[in-house]
């Protein structure tokens, strides 16, 4: 019994709930395991995936970041003025990625040496990095980006040989990247060392300050990436583009069972979690169950994530005293 | 320690160095700018020859995507067109995203040609955010519809209007200025900021106001409540408070109107400030009862969306391929034609007021 506690940490469940939703699909639903729709299905899921693999590592090391999807609206209005102002695109990627970090800077600052709670902090910066999209690109769409730079973010262009379009491609190599960091070296565990127990990470000797700072600069970073992406799947530069998708990515990444408080989860947990939803909600899409069922649908899944590992617990919890008691 | 951060400090220096070297030699390059791509990526027309005798085809799969699904006005639009569906022994049905985002709908129109509907009906809430998977529709033989607001041209076949645009953006202005005697401020409250069917309309109203007899007449403020019944309420309410001149507020969507009229309502400007703008009589009735509203239009959509399925069933069945000067049968609504940019325009907007409004229900 106790082995089986053991196996049935979340992120296992999560990952066992995706390969569930696959089959599932796949024998019930016409369309769904077409190489078609899992190219778009996968390529819908893109900015959520890209931007939950730093946003893993914050919520581990206790932290958040709410403004990401802000970031992403300010890269996207950036890229389409200066694209429409006659820019070269290799200019505009760079300086996009830029202000991406300087974002996250701003933020890391904040946290670190004004002391402020990075949900606060971020819950500010959400609003700041929308209102300067709106400035920069006001209530204007720029859509006219060539065909050659959109094909690399639509599902229309894969991988040679198979169903992968390029942005998702690039985020399974991200992935395994951040795995690696995350669970097999001392920067990783020091992150787990930091969402458990801040001052005594301090006092061990982890440079606190400076590794949450690396986490905002990144996470600032990769959201501005991912607008780059956003603009050319959708091919419209918009200072509204991706309102929201901050909480898809936080449900996301706590549905694959990271923990809020930090010092707890794995990526692996939370690269399942994206992509439940992502192939959930296209499987329900599918079967034209409504918007509505789909919100509430998700919704129940992140309460199962967050109280199902707690329930787990305190049965065991309650299982070891009851023995402890009888054995005395 | 202070050693070991010295080094820290110079590694970090070496690499922002090193990422602006990089950044500017990337600048230097000479990379792809607006004016190298000129866009050559025409499609080649469609070798398909219009059969204006050919039948409806039975059993046709098709679905609505309008710009959200609880929103009032698209219901009445959209069940209307499933409505006409049935009548021509078809399947119809409704599918969308819950708020009117511009990439919500991407995800639906990728699942229809999954599904393999035979047309799309969409109501774009990006002209451009929907157009990749569209032609992707269109490459499948899927055909694609817009109506109500219009997606870019090269990605759909048809775009019903609800009446023309400018006749719409126009008439607004002229009821509204005739309501106030040509003098005072007013405002529009619209929907969204992206809306290209109220943009389009704006602009109209904005060039109407250019003429002479407009000239004490002044636009003061565009405000957008989003199509958010809430939002569009507080907005009205910033609209009264931040200019206490106002006189009259154009809201030429149903949502914002409802809500424009329900705070007028309840408010010490019922009576003062002149509401008008484009409604549904069922929204409506109460506020032309009370006096709040004296007059308001809109076109029927019923009729828009029954238009809508008809065009599709046409395309569907090669009777039109969407090039102007086509004609096709609309059920009871008689024979259109298919004008320039494949446009199909349903008529002129009606007016509602105390005398007729009666007379409708939806």
């Amino acid at each position: 019994m106790n082995t089986l506690v053991k196996y049935l940490r979340w992120d296992t469940v999560v990952g066992v709930l995706l390969i569930a939703v696959f089959l599932a699909g796949s024998g019930t639903t016409e369309g769904f395991s077409d190489t078609a729709n899992l190219s778009a299905a996968l390529d819908d899921t893109a900015e959520i995936a890209l931007i939950a693999l730093p946003m893993t590592l914050l919520v581990v090391a206790g932290q958040v970041d709410l403004s990401v999807a802000s970031m992403l609206g300010l890269s996207s209005a950036l890229a389409g003025s200066l694209w429409e102002a006659g820019w070269a695109f290799e200019t505009i990627v760079p300086l996009c990625l830029l202000v991406g970090a300087l974002g996250g800077l701003l933020n890391g600052w904040l946290v670190t040496r004004v002391g402020l709670p990075s949900l606060a902090v971020t819950i500010g910066t959400l609003t700041l990095y929308r209102g300067l999209a709106s400035v920069v690109l006001g209530d204007k769409a720029v859509a006219d980006f060539p065909e050659t730079y959109s094909q690399w973010a639509t599902y229309t262009q894969t991988v040679p040989g198979t169903f992968i379009p390029y942005p998702v491609a690039l985020f399974g190599v991200l992935a395994v990247i951040t795995a690696v960091v995350l669970h097999c070296t001392a920067f990783g565990r020091s992150l787990y060392a930091i969402g458990a127990q801040e001052d005594a990470a301090y006092f061990a000797g982890i440079r606190v300050k400076r590794i949450k700072l690396v986490l905002f600069v990144l996470a600032g970073f990769v959201a501005s990436f991912a607008g780059i992406v956003f603009t050319l799947r959708y091919g419209s530069a918009r200072a509204d583009n991706g309102v929201g998708l901050e909480l898809v990515v936080i449900a996301s990444v706590l549905l694959g069972g990271v923990d809020f408080d930090g010092g707890r989860g794995t990526l692996g947990g939370a690269v399942a979690g994206v992509l439940l939803i992502g192939l959930l909600n296209n499987l329900l899409t599918l079967n034209d169950v409504s918007n509505e069922i789909q919100v509430i649908v998700t919704g129940l899944l992140l309460v199962a994530s967050v109280l199902t590992p707690r329930v787990v617990a305190a049965v065991s919890e309650r299982r070891h005293r009851r023995a402890a008691t009888a054995s005395a | 320690m202070s050693a070991h951060s010295r080094t820290r400090r110079r590694a970090t220096l070496t690499a922002t160095a090193a990422a602006c070297v990089l950044a500017v030699t990337l600048a230097g390059c000479s990379g792809t700018t607006k004016n190298d791509t000129k866009n050559d990526t025409k499609e080649a027309a469609s070798s398909a020859k219009a059969d204006p005798n050919a039948p409806l085809k039975k059993g046709l799969k098709i679905a609505f995507l309008p710009k959200q699904i609880n929103n009032p006005y698209e219901k009445i639009v959209d069940d209307a067109g499933i409505g006409a569906v049935k009548e021509f022994g078809g399947s119809g049905k409704e599918v969308g995203p819950s708020d009117a985002k511009a990439s919500s709908q991407v995800s639906y129109i990728n699942t229809l040609i999954q599904q393999r509907q035979d047309a799309i009906l969409i109501a774009a809430n990006d002209p451009n955010a929907v157009c990749g998977p569209l032609k992707q529709a269109m490459k499948q033989d899927i055909k694609v519809v817009a109506y109500d607001s219009d997606t870019a041209k090269d990605c759909r076949q048809l775009f019903i209007n609800q009446a023309s645009s400018e006749e719409i953006g126009r008439s607004q202005v002229q009821h509204l200025a005739k309501q106030l005697d040509y003098k005072g401020e007013i405002a529009i409250l619209s929907a969204t900021q992206n809306a290209t069917n109220q943009n389009t309309w704006i602009g109209f109203m904005k060039d109407e106001l250019k003429k002479p007899e407009y000239k004490d007449l002044k636009l003061v403020k565009v405000a957008y409540g989003d199509d958010d019944d809430q939002k569009s309420f507080q907005e009205t309410q910033g609209l009264l408070k931040a200019y206490p001149k106002l006189k009259g507020i154009i809201s030429p969507t149903t949502v914002g109107i409802a809500a424009a009229s329900r705070y007028i309502s309840d408010s010490s400007y019922k009576g003062k400030v002149v509401i008008n703008g484009l409604g549904t009589p069922n929204q409506m009735r109460k506020y032309v009862k009370d006096g709040t509203v004296e007059q308001f239009s809109l076109w029927d959509p019923k009729k828009l969306g029954y238009l809508g399925s008809y065009a599709a069933a046409a395309l569907a069945s090669g009777q039109i391929t969407g090039a102007e000067g086509e004609k096709f049968k609309a059920g009871d609504l008689g024979e259109y034609t298919i004008g320039k940019d494949g446009e199909v325009i349903l008529g002129p907007p009606t007016v509602f007021d105390k005398n007729n409004i009666d007379d409708f229900d939806f």
